[in-house]
């Protein structure tokens, strides 16, 4: 359950829920594949279902797919429907599972006894960047006077963020603490069990900083509560212009929770090749646009050895940072 | 404030909100009385439905009947069979059953659906009165606090011990918070006494446990002791509460829906915590005569806790539609169905969009109005559930059972602990164990222990206790709710 903080867009996954069910393909000549069936490692509500179900919901409109099923299999945080993909791999040619980079994360650190290798790469089609943020009134607007606070007291400037330690939002704030010269290893990081706990932590004051998603910190942005002091994006996102990357204050570092496909083990090459089709086809489509608008996500697309390339740089990274975090 | 009631009224009187509002309240209102299925599936399910409609007051009207609904109709099956239907009506069950065992279930709905209208009412003025003042209430609260108000819940445990049960109901409190620390905490990445199992790593689920130690061991204590329900339970003694129980219970109900709304208030608390408190408050205040009747049937054993719930639920809106924080994870769910209809909840909304700020309070009092006329017809057909004979009830039983602990996690591994933690609950059950203390211990364990060493972590040890006057406060309160009574109970003899 923790493993997906409660995201504000990314919530809203059922919206998308019984809309892409039964809808009738319009059969009209690009139909790349009959039907998909999604495994989705978490219950209904959270951003992995949010994600099968608009990827679905987008397929089946725009005809590229005929029809889309869904599958929730919640259970050891994911680990359960990967274990499932991998024992019953024959069977399951016909369906992708969803994920993102706790599966990379909770590998590492041996949670899951198995990692994306196991798994037929079949494309990375969504992210999000992250962003630390501090409330609207503080007197820090940008991540020089955030430093200048934290290197005056660092145990007594705490980051909180919506993850346990070693998850995601504290590597996040480890990463960029590193990038910035930092000792990842002074962070006070303060967990807590979800997005919407974390924030309320922030704008009491209880803690100084928080690290959280880029699209949920925009929509508290733009409600005037919050200062994005930093976006861990190469260039600045439309959605929030005036906030600044880490890389123009120069921190030199960038990361993007990353939401994408995998496959059972021993996937047909042509079969592997239709799913790619299907999705790489999809990013034009009005129907994704709308989709995609809807729940602010951006496109990154990797598909197959891209995507591979892609895990294999973000497993060195984090892995690299978690030994140095002593969690591994 | 009049100018926006009354655009709130405009709108929330329009016949198509009204449809919404009737339909939503129905809706929750059924399915809340199926076992298992808490407010938070159902939400997620008429998403598509409040989306499809485009606008946004609509929608808010419609998810949010369906929320209060679903608390408003989730204490049937508590009272009636012993098997909460969500996780915020399991307190209602301590005393509502008993109440329908001794074949007074229709008096117990009626006090229920009472009790939950007026928690919903007095919820929704002080949302109309206090919000915007209230978004800083939420905010007082830091980690410390939350930890003390845990504590103060413990001190419930006591309630549930019978003549010399004292020493079974600590076991059964210390069980549950053992059983709390199985999974991953938010303060750890690695799974704690999971023995390598897979499904173990988010923790026993509530309503599995719930289930276990309420449901399966009371179907089969139907089956062993012939005469308990069927025969004598079907006979519905009177609905009416007469002019000595409503002076009885009407300072309950007012209490708690002060202070359920202010626990729903706070990120993170919600209905299910607020429930237990007000349970462990009423019951600590009680007169002493009054105390031992707690847990076997007393009025106010039932009224507390479905007060308190659907205050919660009405203040769980207030960090929500002024904060844009979701404190639980049903509000989290509204909160995205709101972003993509493109209002964003937050300070600004009460600004920028008054009408769907206060249709929606004014359609919380329609919705609380039509759940009372709706349920209090019904309770006479729905309390004849128990004149059913007991070879189709208990397999009634057994099977909303079994799909209540499926349908939360859409796992059969579910089923497996189910009916594990079933036979353990009925061994406790025949050796005399109060089984409350240790769902108690379980839902307030794990949000203590994560309080508690996030509080250690800003303060760098216990220190918080004595900087922070309101944990203080707290802590001395929890003291005083458990040495008051004994003290009372010895200057007596």
């Amino acid at each position: 359950m923790t493993t997906m903080k409660m995201g504000r867009r990314t919530l809203f996954a059922t919206a998308i829920a019984t809309l892409g069910l039964g809808t009738p393909a319009f059969a009209d000549g690009h139909q790349v594949l009959d039907s998909i069936h999604f495994i989705i490692p978490g219950g209904a509500g959270g951003g992995w279902d949010g994600t099968a179900r608009g990827v679905g919901e987008a397929l089946t409109e725009s005809g590229l797919v005929a029809t889309a099923s869904y599958e929730n299999m919640s259970g050891g945080g994911g680990g359960v429907a990967i274990g499932y993909m991998i024992e019953n791999a024959e069977s399951l040619e016909g369906a992708l599972m969803v994920n993102s980079t706790p599966i990379v994360i909770r590998s590492l650190t041996g949670v899951f006894p198995h990692n994306f290798r196991d798994l037929t790469l079949v494309a990375g089609t969504i992210g999000d960047f992250a962003a630390i943020v501090v409330p609207a009134d503080s007197d820090i607007s940008n991540m020089e006077d955030f430093l200048a606070v934290y290197d005056a007291d660092p145990a007594g400037t705490p980051i909180g963020g919506g993850s346990v330690p070693g998850g995601m939002d504290h590597l996040v704030a480890a990463m960029v603490m590193e990038a910035s010269g930092r000792d990842a290893l002074g962070v006070n990081y303060i967990p807590y069990d979800a997005g919407g706990t974390a924030m309320a932590a922030l704008l009491s004051g209880e803690i100084s900083a928080l690290s959280t998603g880029f699209s949920e910190a925009v929509d508290l942005a733009n409600q005037g509560e919050v200062k994005i002091i930093g976006v861990t994006s190469e260039e600045r996102v439309d959605a929030a212009p005036d906030a600044m990357t880490m890389m123009e204050q120069g921190i030199d570092t960038s990361f993007v929770n990353w939401r994408g496909f995998f496959g059972a083990p021993g996937m047909s090459d042509e079969k592997l090749a239709e799913y790619q089709a299907a999705i790489a086809a999809m990013y034009d489509t009005e129907e994704w646009e709308t989709v995609r608008a809807r729940n602010g996500w951006v496109n990154i697309h990797n598909p197959g050895d891209e995507f591979r390339t892609f895990l294999e740089e973000q497993e060195q990274v984090i892995g690299d940072l978690m030994t140095k975090l002593g969690f591994l | 404030m009049l100018e926006g009631i009354l655009i709130g009224l405009q709108t929330a009187l329009s016949l198509q909100n009204l449809i919404v509002v009737i339909g939503g309240c129905l809706i929750g209102t059924f399915i809340g009385m199926l076992p298992g299925l808490g407010p938070m599936s159902i939400i997620a399910i008429m998403i598509p439905v409040a989306i499809t409609m485009g606008d946004p007051s609509a929608a808010l009207i419609l998810l949010a009947g369906v929320y209060y609904g679903a608390i408003f109709g989730g204490s049937t099956s508590s009272i009636l069979l012993n098997a909460p239907g969500v996780a915020g009506t399991v307190a209602s069950s301590f005393d509502g059953y008993p109440m329908s065992q001794q074949g007074k279930a229709g008096k117990a709905l009626t006090i229920a659906a009472i009790a939950s209208f007026a928690g919903g009412t007095i919820g929704a003025i002080l949302l109309m009165v206090f919000a915007p003042m209230l978004s800083t209430v939420a905010l007082l609260f830091h980690s410390p606090e939350y930890f003390a108000l845990m504590v103060v819940g413990l001190s419930a445990i006591a309630a549930f011990a019978g003549p010399g049960q004292v020493t079974k109901a600590l076991m059964m409190t210390i069980l549950g918070l053992i059983m709390a620390t199985v999974g991953e905490g938010a303060l750890f990445n690695m799974p704690r006494f999971t023995a390598g199992i897979m499904d173990l790593q988010s923790g026993f689920g509530f309503i599995t446990l719930a289930m276990a130690m309420f449901a399966l061991p009371e179907a089969i204590f139907l089956v062993l002791k012939p005469k308990n329900l069927g025969d004598d339970g079907g006979k519905i003694k009177g609905l009416r509460i007469t002019r000595k129980e409503a002076r009885s219970i009407a300072p309950v109900i007012g209490r708690q829906s002060v202070q359920g709304f202010f626990i729903g208030v706070l990120p993170g608390a919600g209905a299910t915590i607020a429930s237990f408190l007000g349970y462990a408050v009423e019951r600590n205040i009680a007169p002493k005569q009054e105390q031992g009747e707690f847990g076997k049937g007393s009025i106010k054993g039932l009224a507390a806790p479905e007060t308190a719930n659907n205050a919660a639920c009405t203040g769980s809106f207030v960090p929500l539609l002024t904060l844009g924080i979701p404190g639980s994870g049903t509000t989290a769910i509204l909160l995205g169905a709101l972003i993509a209809l493109n209002v964003t909840p937050g300070p600004r909304l009460m600004v920028d969009e008054p009408q769907i700020f206060w249709a929606v309070i004014m359609s919380m009092f329609i919705g609380n109005l039509v759940l009372l006329i709706l349920n209090l017809p019904l309770i006479p057909y729905i309390a004849k559930l128990l004149a059913i004979p007991r070879n189709f009830l208990i397999p009634f039983i057994l099977f909303f059972t079994l799909m209540g602990a499926y349908i939360g996690q859409n796992n059969a591994t579910e089923l497996l602990m189910l009916v594990g933690f079933g036979v353990c609950g009925i061994a406790l059950k025949f050796a005399n164990y109060p089984l409350p203390p240790l769902l108690i211990g379980f839902i307030l364990g794990g949000m203590m222990e994560d309080n508690f060493s996030r509080s250690m972590q800003l303060y760098g040890g216990v220190s918080f206790v004595l900087e922070r006057p309101m944990t203080l406060g707290l802590l001395i309160l929890a003291a005083s709710l458990i040495i008051v009574p004994v003290l009372r109970t010895r200057f007596a003899k």
